[in-house]
């Protein structure tokens, strides 16, 4: 890799302001593992955005890989950069000072790309504000020659609707696949001296990639979309996600950089595979990753050992939607137990369903006396968990929780959603039996000669909103009203329960639920309430102290638009979406027969029960194309692979 | 074995706070694949301590921190493998293995035996907004500070969330108002002599250097100073130097346009002070 000395690096902010933000460590990069080249020796200069602090942006594990992919690359250099704090945001303004790069300390603007993710709908005003301190133009038909081109990914940009404006294109699908496509067709446009206008279309040109200005839309009256129509001859009808099939063959960073202050994830991120079996109808990432794709188990024993050394960080945790669906997942947790504790190395594994095995891993990598179980049973009834296909019945809940308690752990934490689709008084009162009900097996389980203390149920609920790509695309979400209702509903269902004491509730914030609703299933119109809300001084509205409702609502007046129109309001079947120009690789067939098996309460096996025909199985690999028995049951991958 | 190296923090990190310096060489250490000991419990922690913390925005060529190894190594090699993953600003100076304690009597860290420690105070070259007197000027204003015979300063009592008036000038051990300043103050200090417990850089990177060319040519303020650290009378420089600004009728925050340096930590007593 390039690596030279003679770019020397100068702070773009002065001691002054860095004495006076907080935080300073935030703006001064130069983090373990940083790559160093100089920017005047590259053809391509790469900037990747998190919109959001430095700490929750370093967190992720998304830019860690592409930033170590494009590093790659002897012509490229990817740097980064995260929302600037309120305090700072002040004084790059007042001062004037341009948002910069944290590798070279360099300008934004003097960049070939600022790739943004989209992990959020609640950091989409970060984004205005990274482009607005940087100097580029907010819209994209508005950028000349000398600006950046902005580049959106991530699962936000499933339906970018709301964000069209302000982006050059949209990369739709898994980093690893197309981007060096892009960038070798970059280098070759600019050595020719091409326009911007010349180099959309290249981009506009390859698959998975969405360049909005090159579409035209129409609206009904009743404000639905009418038509959605190319309007530039290299712009695709459908455009294709593009997903990695070869995850045990490609980019992974094995020098992931190490943060000065402390992240949200200070630890080693393992992706032990992408995509999930189990089809949660209310869960966007089950539906947008499919199919299901294992990485291999040596292939991932070999990253730990280098990431752990490279790191040296404490702990290492395992990052799938499901890790219990992971077939070796034995083996690995097994092996990382043997080979690293002995070195102090603690083992996180978060999303693991609680059964012997789990126990077993649990007792001996974490302190049981302050250590909680989680389960995440969404829904409080058994209907209710139908109507969302979560597979989890209450049986399993109270057995895997009895034997914890057996065990010695004595806190659990639960995780609800409020506002499901058919929603009935019953199914919230569910969510307090429930809890309720796990705190009776304990105190029915340990003598009371045993027992330390009470047993500590935390129950969490969060307001359910309906995303693009999923069997509820189509469902009406509840109001402000409706979910304030329920919550009251549930917090005195809890306090009438006979263990009320042992339960602590914890709930989430409406009205900013209502506008990720908003964006979530939004048009091109909205980009106006953002922007609007922006100039009004919106920003961080994912962090409560900064969330300014009063603000948000005056731009749907000011605007013209309603936010029931885009919440609370049933779709029709055949309506035509914002995102449905986007071949995500499930049918839109497929989505609307398990929203009507939802409202019938019939649920759906996982992808290894039985094929459900999602569509997924045209990316030629992963779970659809195991082998399976007579029964169309695919076959334990433990039978097969003779090491695990 | 028990170990202390010697450290330099400078540049960008400068602006690390001392909790995070702790973290990074926790991690550091993990990287260079020293075998260091761990607490007992679930919650292993290592075996490391820091002999005292630096305020945010302070260089240093003389941080201290010891811990105890379960392998054995030579002092060289330890500076070496850690030098190997430092990362821009942090580099590792010198180490000694410490001798075990005599018949049973506890370890003395460096926290512990940390009495002065000596630093460098000059006006930052790319400081926004200069001070009107010449370096030569504020010198002398310096000397005139120092030579009082208290310097009364209010500090802030964290538990109580009260202020009380503290002297500054008897925990003031030294500096310079002589043109021959920086070696007057370094009198009087035994440093560590080479030998098979003890290894240091051969070329230290000169990071007071450049400045002090700075200094002379520019004519711009330049100051060494002696304090009293450690656990029962810890000034910190950041207060004298406010005090200072004080001094001049400029305002608190004025004093962040000079740059405060450690150059040095110290035990035992005047005149008789001996390297950590």
């Amino acid at each position: 890799m390039a690596e030279t000395t003679n770019f020397v690096r100068k702070l773009a902010l002065s001691d002054e302001i860095l004495m006076a933000v907080d935080k300073p460590a935030r703006y001064i990069g130069g983090e373990v593992n940083m790559v160093k080249k100089n920017p005047r020796e590259v053809d391509i200069r790469f900037c990747m955005c998190f919109p959001d602090v430095y700490e929750v942006g370093m967190s992720h594990l998304g830019i860690q890989i592409l930033y170590d992919m494009f590093n790659k690359r002897e012509d490229t250099y990817c740097e980064r950069v995260y929302s600037p704090w309120p305090d700072l945001d002040k004084i790059l303004r007042e001062k004037k000072i341009p948002l910069f790069a944290l590798e070279s300390q360099e300008p934004l603007k003097d960049f070939d790309f600022l790739g943004i993710t989209l992990q959020y709908e609640m950091c989409y005003t970060n984004i205005l504000q990274i482009l607005d301190l940087s100097g580029i133009p907010l819209h994209a038909t508005d950028r000349t020659e000398d600006d950046p081109i902005v580049i959106g990914g991530g699962p936000c940009a499933y339906n970018p609707e709301p964000l069209a404006d302000f982006f050059d294109f949209f990369y739709i699908g898994e980093g690893e696949t197309v981007y060096y496509e892009i960038l070798d067709k970059y280098k070759a446009h600019k050595a020719k001296g091409g326009t911007r206008k010349e180099f959309l279309e290249i981009v506009a040109d390859i698959e998975g990639m969405y360049v909005p200005q090159f579409y035209d839309v129409t609206y009904n009256a009743d404000g639905t979309l009418a038509s959605f129509e190319p309007n530039n001859i290299h712009a695709k009808k459908k455009i294709r996600k593009q997903v990695e099939m070869e995850l045990s063959d490609t980019f992974y960073p094995e020098k992931p950089l190490v943060p000065f202050i402390r992240a949200i994830q200070d630890r080693v991120v393992l992706e032990i595979q992408r995509g999930c079996i189990r089809g949660c109808r209310f869960c966007q990432a089950g539906m947008l990753y499919r199919p299901i794709r294992e990485r291999n188990v040596s292939f991932l024993k070999e990253l730990a050992t280098k990431m752990l050394h490279s790191t040296g960080h404490e702990e290492i945790s395992l990052s799938s939607l499901s890790s219990s669906d992971y077939s070796c997942l034995k083996e690995l947790v097994y092996y990382l137990i043997d080979t690293f504790q002995n070195d102090g190395v603690n083992i996180s594994l978060p999303s693991l369903r609680i059964d012997a095995f789990a126990l077993d891993v649990m007792s001996k990598v974490q302190d049981i006396t302050k250590s909680s179980l989680t389960f995440a049973p969404e829904a409080g009834s058994q209907r209710m968990r139908d109507v969302i296909n979560k597979g989890l019945t209450e049986e399993v809940i109270l057995d895997g929780a009895t034997e914890a308690f057996k065990g010695g752990w004595n806190k659990v934490k639960l995780y609800f959603m409020l506002g499901l689709p058919g929603e009935q008084t019953e199914d919230i009162r569910a969510i307090a039996e429930l809890s309720n009900a796990i705190a009776k097996a304990y105190y029915d389980t340990i003598p009371k000669s045993e027992r330390k203390g009470k047993v500590q149920i935390t129950t969490s609920t969060s307001f359910f909103v309906p995303k693009p790509f999923t069997p509820f695309q189509w469902v009406r979400m509840a109001t402000a009203n409706e979910f304030v209702e329920a919550r009251k509903l549930l917090s005195s269902a809890i306090k009438e329960q006979l263990n009320a004491k042992s339960i602590k509730y914890n709930w989430h914030d409406t009205d900013v639920t209502m506008l990720e609703g908003v964006f979530a299933r939004g048009d091109r119109r909205c980009a106006a309430l953002l922007e609007g809300a922006y100039r009004d001084g919106c920003l961080f509205d994912s962090w409560s102290e900064y969330f300014r409702n009063d603000i948000w609502m005056k731009q749907f007046e000011k605007n013209g638009l309603s936010l029931e129109f885009y919440t609370s309001r049933e779709r029709e079947k055949d309506e035509l979406f914002p995102w449905d120009f986007i071949d995500a690789g499930i049918s839109k067939n497929f989505l609307y027969r398990e929203y009507e098996k939802s409202r019938q309460g019939i649920v759906t096996p996982n992808c290894r029960k039985g094929c459900a025909g999602c569509g997924a199985a045209q990316f030629h690999g992963g779970v659809c194309y195991e082998p399976r028995n007579e029964a169309g049951e695919s076959i334990p991958t433990e039978a097969l692979i003779p090491d695990c | 074995m028990n170990v202390r190296i010697r450290f330099a923090k400078y540049g960008a990190v400068k602006f690390i706070g001392h909790l995070d310096v702790m973290r990074y060489f926790q991690k550091a250490v993990r990287r260079a694949g020293l075998k260091i000991a761990y607490s007992q419990g679930f919650h292993p922690h290592q075996i490391m301590s820091f002999a005292s913390p630096l305020g945010v925005g302070i260089t240093s060529e003389g941080e201290y921190m010891d811990m105890e190894l379960t392998a054995e190594y030579s002092p060289r090699e330890i500076v070496e493998r850690l030098n190997e993953t430092m990362a821009d600003g942090f580099s590792v100076l010198s180490c000694r293995i410490l001798p075990e304690p005599l018949n049973g009597r506890k370890r003395e860290t460096a926290m512990s035996l940390v009495t002065a420690a000596d630093y460098l105070v000059f006006e930052k070259q790319n400081s926004e907004c200069k001070f009107p007197q010449s370096g030569k000027e504020l010198r002398s204003e310096w000397c005139r500070f120092y030579g009082q015979k208290s310097i009364p300063v209010v500090k802030k009592v964290k538990k109580s969330n009260t202020e009380t008036t503290v002297d500054l000038k008897p925990f003031l051990f030294g500096s310079g108002c002589l043109e021959t300043a920086d070696s007057e103050m370094l009198a009087g200090v035994l440093p560590h002599t080479a030998g098979p417990d003890y290894y240091e850089l051969e070329t230290i990177p000169d990071f007071a250097g450049e400045l002090k060319e700075f200094y002379k040519e520019k004519d711009c303020f330049y100051v060494p100073l002696r304090v009293s650290a450690g656990s029962a009378d810890n000034i910190k420089p950041e207060l004298v130097m406010e005090a200072f600004a004080r001094f001049l009728g400029f305002e608190k925050d004025d004093s962040l346009h000079w740059q405060i340096h450690r150059l040095d930590m110290y035990t035992g007593e005047a005149p008789d002070f001996k390297r950590l």
